[in-house]
């Protein structure tokens, strides 16, 4: 049994991790709201962005000439990953949430024979593949300077995105990240940018838009902002989602720590009065014997 | 019958501006100046840089943008834009920072003639807001 120096040492040790879960918990919960604030309010975007490009594509008249970006090489051999994770542990589940899902979805395109790259976006994605899947991982991008999302960075990995696209190095890119539903729950989610997938049934609207200049310039320019607008979703869907985790994450540690330091508290207690109680035995036993 | 429409400015962080009581939207669409009036047909179309003229029964306002998609359907204006800034807030070193960074773009000379026209369009707007 530990001596009462050492459980009082552990005590002191578990209490002090305990502050510091504490701490960060209250920090990722104030940084969640302003997260969470942001990704609510950048949803419009997106969603209008969307809408646009949906009647654009319904209004397009020569499905053959379509831009590439929305309709796609026409081939099916070359995915690009672009795995979105954190630049920060400490948040539970989050990141191997993400690279579970890109794993299992890596293996099944290997399976198929077609041919895989991978760019990471954060560091800790990057720690994670770069054991197994190291020769494929092509670009890893970490905004560890910045502090929050923002659609700068989101538009330089969209570029980075297109110029690969243009240079043929890919033919299918689908993005990794994780999407905030509630603090407890984020979904790992796979979606696919390139070539656009409009798989929501085509509302045959009958608006008739006037386009100006036409369709396909309009497209042509649209489809890479789009690109950006979809990863910047993305990034702040993952870094609400980042905070959630770390929140529930901590919440949990700062809990366990609390029922260790009653436990050891009490294996204290029993010791010290053992020890008491041994004492006076020794003290009895020998008053009697004389 | 009023002759009000609606109009939404969205940028990627949030939704810039909403107003229901607007007479009058110009904007540099990239084929020329556009006024839009209430039951303007349905039209798409992107912007070049430009202003953004916001005529309302309240006050008039005027936006600086960098490039942006317009979308107007059922008397409801949408902009969606990267960069904008009201031109009330435009004091001179922001402007002057701007059309620092639109010289050097323009000045480059291995981009594509589109984005040396889209370059040459922002020096020329900055220069002409006073």
């Amino acid at each position: 049994m530990a001596s009462l120096d050492d459980l009082k040492k552990r005590i002191a040790s578990v209490k002090s991790t305990q502050k510091i879960t504490k701490a960060m918990k209250m920090v990722a919960a104030a940084k969640l709201r302003r997260a969470q604030e942001s990704a609510e309010r950048g949803r419009p975007y997106s969603e209008k962005m969307n809408n646009i490009i949906l009647n654009l594509s319904n209004g397009i008249s020569d499905k053959e000439n379509a831009p590439k970006l929305l309709s796609g090489t026409g081939e099916n051999k070359v995915h690009l990953c672009v795995v979105m994770t954190s630049d920060r542990g400490l948040c539970g589940g989050f990141n191997s949430n993400i690279i579970k899902k890109a794993k299992s979805y890596f293996s099944k395109i290997l399976n198929e024979g077609k041919q895989l790259k991978i760019i990471t976006v954060g560091s800790k994605g990057n720690d994670q593949l770069k054991r197994v899947y190291g020769d494929k991982i092509i670009e890893n991008i970490s905004f560890k300077e910045s502090k929050n999302a923002n659609y700068f960075d989101a538009d330089k990995v969209g570029r980075i995105i297109i110029e690969k696209f243009e240079a043929g190095e890919f033919d299918i890119c689908t993005i990794f990240y994780n999407q905030f539903k509630n603090v407890i729950t984020q979904i790992p989610q796979a979606q696919q940018i390139i070539p656009l997938n409009n798989e929501e049934d085509h509302n045959n609207s009958d608006e008739s838009y006037e386009f100006e200049p036409d369709e396909d310039e309009i497209l042509s320019n649209l489809l890479p902002k789009n690109i950006s607008t979809q990863i910047f979703k993305a990034m702040l869907e993952n870094s609400a989602s980042e905070q959630g985790s770390r929140m529930s994450a901590m919440d949990n540690a700062t809990r366990n720590a609390g029922e260790m330091v009653d436990k050891l508290t009490i294996e204290y207690n029993r010791s010290r009065q053992a020890a008491i109680t041994k004492e006076l035995i020794e003290i009895i036993s020998g008053a009697e014997s004389l | 019958m009023s002759e009000e429409f609606k109009i939404e400015i969205v940028n990627p962080e949030k939704s810039f501006l909403v107003k229901e009581d607007v007479l009058e939207v110009v904007v540099p669409a990239f084929e020329g100046e556009m006024g839009i009036l209430k039951d303007h047909i349905s039209i798409i179309s992107f912007l070049k840089p430009g202003i953004i003229k916001v005529f309302s029964k309240s006050d008039d306002e005027n936006y600086y943008v960098e490039d942006g998609i317009i979308e107007f359907k059922n008397n409801n204006l949408s902009i969606l834009t990267s960069t904008i800034i009201s031109v009330a807030d435009l004091d001179k070193s922001k402007q002057g920072d701007l059309l620092k960074k639109a010289e050097a773009e323009a000045s480059k000379s291995e981009i594509s003639d589109q984005a040396k026209y889209l370059a040459d369009q922002k020096v020329e707007v900055l220069r002409s807001i006073n």
